[in-house]
């Protein structure tokens, strides 16, 4: 459980939304995720809380949202707003086909010594937490690059995370569903805009495009208020990284995997950590 | 309404060799606030294969920035069985959003022989969504399901 708070420490930690010690959930809400024409909208909610998908904590960030349009080029969001609990924007379902939105993010953190002294890299927070830390100067830089020649221990440490949902107007396509190949992807057995409740969907995991094999994959079903359990499923990805779901129910799922490995791209980390989410709408048949 | 009824008639006079109709009755419903459902009708080969839209029916007179296609997708199943690869309107299959009651549609011609499920689905503005599935042995088969709520008697006679 702890490692598991850790990790979603993680995730939350990329939002720069405060660090608060539970294990909130980064989540991608679109109003619907299948449209009939090209003259249809998207809105979507954004928001960091621990159900789903109750908005109840703080708003994600939209600077860094983006847009895939079906073409693989990129698109905007629009309308973008922040409120107390989520953000919301618009996208402009304006092409036929897959559109992906979400975030993509490589970040680095860690720690360095300095002439005897505690730095930090990639944390942007002010000074040291504590009574001690009160009135001393930030020792923080913002990137690996910006650590200075003279540092020892230095601990580092690359957080990727993807977030992203997808949405078809007309007839699904592909082309957005393509792995990148760096960190920790997911691609599409089955379309994640085909799902039916009746119906198993598959799903492959690939960490640096090779097959992520026992990778553990939670999903989560909205509307936890109106249930007693919480509905959370535990699954694991089989030796060629697929993962097949059974659907408890139709609805809005929210689909989370974390993992760690030590092969980081960034020079100088040791350590890897990689999330993947995506919230996934399961029609009834 | 009347482009469909003068397909339908069409198709009928064709004198096909697999002729047969498909009838769909809309139920009256006594509800405030009513309009009539879209519907979407296919035949699938019960072993699978590719789905073949007989008919479907939606608002096809509003236009716009909300266009009548705009709700095409709450066919559900339809949609996911191939209503999202058609374009609408559809010459032959398409029409306007039918009135409470029987409506025939002609099956198509080229049919090939063989065992087919046949589906019938409703949707309503402000209302619900039902689908029937029937399974029919073409061409002599004859088939009939009846619909709890937003469908009637769903029937497929061979001629």
């Amino acid at each position: 459980m702890r490692a598991l708070v850790s990790r979603l420490l993680v995730a939350t930690a990329l939002l720069s939304a405060p660090a608060a010690l539970s294990a909130h959930r980064q989540w991608l809400l679109p109003s619907t995720t299948i449209v009939s024409g090209t003259d249809n909208w998207v809105t979507v909610d954004a928001a960091v809380s621990n159900d789903l998908f109750y908005p109840d904590h703080f708003p994600m960030q939209t600077e860094s949202i983006q847009v895939w349009q079906p073409d693989g080029s990129t698109g905007a969001i629009q309308n973008a707003a922040k409120g107390r609990y989520r953000s919301t924007f618009d996208v402009q379902l304006d092409k036929p086909g897959t559109w992906k939105i979400g975030t993509a993010s490589t970040n680095v953190s860690g720690s360095f010594k300095l002439n005897g002294e505690d730095w930090t890299v990639g944390r942007r927070r002010g000074p040291p937490r504590g009574p001690e830390g009160a009135g001393r100067p930030a020792h923080s830089v913002a990137t690996a690059a910006d650590i200075p020649a003279g540092a020892t221990d230095v601990k580092l440490t690359e957080m990727s995370s993807r977030n992203e949902i997808f949405v078809t107007a007309g007839e699904p396509t592909a082309t957005v569903l393509k792995p990148t190949g760096k960190g920790l992807d997911m691609e599409p057995v089955t379309h994640p805009d085909s799902l039916v409740s009746n119906e198993p969907a598959r799903f492959r995991f690939l960490i640096d495009g090779k097959p992520a094999a026992g990778l553990k994959v939670t999903l989560i079903p909205g509307g936890k208020r109106y249930r007693d359990s919480e509905g959370v499923m535990e699954l694991a990805t089989g030796a060629d990284g697929v993962l097949e779901v059974k659907w408890p129910a139709p609805g809005m799922y929210w689909l989370n995997a974390t993992t760690t490995d030590n092969h980081p791209a960034t020079p100088r980390a040791t350590e890897r950590r990689m999330s993947y989410t995506s919230t996934l709408e399961v029609m009834a048949p | 309404m009347r482009p469909t009824s003068v397909l339908l008639l069409g198709g009928a006079l064709a004198a096909p060799a697999t002729a047969g109709t498909v009838t769909v009755t809309v139920p009256r419903l006594s509800v405030a606030e009513y309009h009539r459902p879209y519907v979407a009708v296919w035949l699938e080969p019960a072993g699978g294969g590719t789905p073949r839209t007989l008919a479907v029916w939606y608002d096809i007179r509003k236009a716009g920035n909300e266009p009548g296609t705009k709700w095409l997708s709450e066919l559900r199943a339809w949609w996911r069985k191939g209503g999202r690869g058609m374009a609408m309107p559809a010459d032959g299959i398409s029409g306007a959003t039918q009135a409470p009651g029987p409506h025939n549609i002609a099956l198509p011609a080229d049919l090939k022989p063989g065992a087919y499920v046949l589906n019938v689905e409703a949707a309503r503005e402000t209302g619900g969504r039902e689908l029937v599935s029937v399974p029919v042995n073409l061409p002599a088969g004859n088939a009939r399901a009846t619909g709890k709520a937003e469908l009637g008697a769903v029937t497929l006679s061979a001629r």
